[in-house]
């Protein structure tokens, strides 16, 4: 650490501290202390990351047929995966998300079979939309991730295991998928704090995350950038979290440079 | 597909004149148009100079920018739009009235440039740091031992040289551009997908207006995506073409 304590780093420190002082004391922070909203805000954190994970690992699996396709696959599986892709990448989330919430949200309540099914219960909330839409937007972005890992790993590596008389399948699991994914850990980090970045927009189609949480109690109590600022500083905080997390699966993988 | 005999009983309602919908939502495309070739612009210059800080700046300026671009690169746009948009508008009005002059009303318009702007310089900073660095030092040294004055230096040797390692993520920063303007809807800007959202709502039609904004969407994907591989063909002109294997 010796190299990081230099001189201006030590007075940059001390405004910054001096700067988290001055919000800590002269901002108006007395709605932290209602017990109502210290519930919610922790509700709302909960939603948020169980919705990131949720859709990261969904879209990741996705991904993976869809990479697949692109990079191995027969034309007729290739096109349509591209297409896909192409879709996702090009429109935007916030369009997709109130495309499927309203479009298909209207368009159930006419099916009667939907109507009297089990998951009706389910249907009527808004929060498999929200799962839904991340999902493929993650699958999307990621597919295209997926098929560039795929493209990258070394033939001789699966020529060799085919000449073993290694089943195909087992070729994929043991050589192929491993040897994609750890080549592409650090751009699916990237993917994991866009997909954060992403969760907010969920409130918009009443799914009660952390921001949602945030634009209620500026709502409730006229406090403009507090509840905001708060609420950058969540952010960063989880985005901090993936982004050592991912650090931390990279050093277990084991690296041989040519 | 069910939605489809819904589809064509409300294909009308797309049409250019009332009641139809057509030239609202063209209007609000161009509107999110606009918006994005503004905030481009604007992120394009903040890269530039945050590249430039970032390589040769003092060592404050380089860690001033680092925070600058890890911040914007942590917390979602949704809330740095939510922030600036109040904090760039209260914080102009305060100068003008400290300056004894009467508080303006920001346009949604121009606060929208200015924030998709600062989110874009922090993204562009990094392309643009990237390319500097593949142009080969042994031309930039060459002509600072020529006594090329520097701004002339940036103009004939370092850009002409690192456009074509710039365009692949700069057409990438466009497309986020294009898309993140959608997210304006939220602080109620009437861009292409509120105005979409009004639409629907107003005539039920959910399908048919986010799916026609979503071509619309797409269409400017595909044009641009286009324009640039044409843009990076034209900055490669000269370069040897590096052998696959």
């Amino acid at each position: 650490m010796q190299g990081f304590w230099v001189p201006r780093r030590i007075v940059m420190a001390v405004i910054a501290a001096g700067l988290v002082v001055w919000c800590a004391t002269a901002l108006n922070w007395s709605w932290l202390a209602d017990p109502k909203y210290q519930m919610l805000l922790l509700q709302g954190t909960w939603t948020t990351c169980w919705l990131l994970v949720v859709t990261m690992v969904l879209g990741l699996l996705l991904a993976i047929p869809l990479g697949l396709a692109q990079a191995a696959g027969p034309w007729w599986l290739a096109a349509p995966a591209n297409g896909f892709c192409g879709l996702v990448r090009g429109t935007p989330l916030l369009l997709q998300l109130w495309l499927l919430y309203y479009g298909l949200g209207s368009l159930f309540p006419s099916i009667p079979w939907i109507r009297q099914s089990d998951l009706w219960p389910i249907l009527r909330q808004a929060w498999p939309y929200a799962v839904l839409a991340l999902t493929l937007s993650v699958a999307g972005y990621s597919g295209e991730v997926m098929r560039g890992a795929f493209k990258g790993v070394p033939h001789g590596q699966l020529e060799a295991a085919k000449a073993m008389g290694m089943p195909r399948f087992t070729i994929f699991r043991r050589i192929w998928l491993p040897q994609a994914i750890q080549r592409v850990l650090p751009t699916l980090g990237g993917e994991t704090v866009l997909t954060l970045k992403a969760t907010p927009l969920v409130a918009t189609i009443t799914v009660v995350d952390i921001y949602a949480v945030s634009s209620r109690i500026r709502q409730d109590t006229f406090v403009v950038y507090e509840p905001l600022l708060l609420l950058a500083v969540v952010y960063m905080a989880i985005a901090g979290l993936i982004v050592l997390l991912f650090r931390w699966l990279e050093s277990r993988v084991p690296v041989k440079l040519a | 597909m069910i939605a489809a005999p819904l589809l064509a009983s409300t294909l009308d309602l797309l049409a250019w004149a009332p009641p139809g919908w057509g030239a609202t939502l063209m209007v609000a495309l161009g509107k999110s148009i606009l918006i994005a070739i503004g905030a481009f612009a604007l992120g394009l210059l903040i890269g530039i100079c945050g590249a430039y800080g970032k390589l040769y700046g003092s060592p404050v300026t380089r860690d001033l920018l680092g925070i600058y671009t890890t911040i914007v690169r942590a917390v979602p746009e949704l809330i740095l739009i939510l922030i600036l948009y109040f904090a760039v508008t209260s914080s102009l009005n305060n100068l003008l009235l400290a300056w004894g002059f009467e508080r303006i009303q920001i346009s949604g318009f121009f606060a929208g440039i200015a924030v998709l702007g600062i989110v874009q310089g922090a993204y562009a900073t990094e392309v643009l740091r990237g390319a500097i660095l593949s142009v080969p030092s042994g031309q930039v040294e060459a002509a600072r031992a020529m006594g090329m004055p520097p701004l002339m230096l940036a103009w004939r040797v370092t850009f002409p040289q690192m456009l074509a390692a710039a365009i692949p993520g700069l057409a990438n920063l466009w497309l986020i551009a294009t898309k993140d303007t959608a997210l304006l809807a939220v602080v109620g800007y009437a861009e292409l997908t509120l105005v979409t959202r009004q639409a629907a709502s107003t005539t039920k039609a959910f399908f048919t207006f986010f799916m026609a904004a979503g071509v619309l969407y797409l269409a400017i994907s595909i044009i641009s995506s286009l324009l640039f591989a044409r843009a990076e063909a034209w900055a490669r002109r000269g370069q040897t073409r590096p052998r696959s294997s």
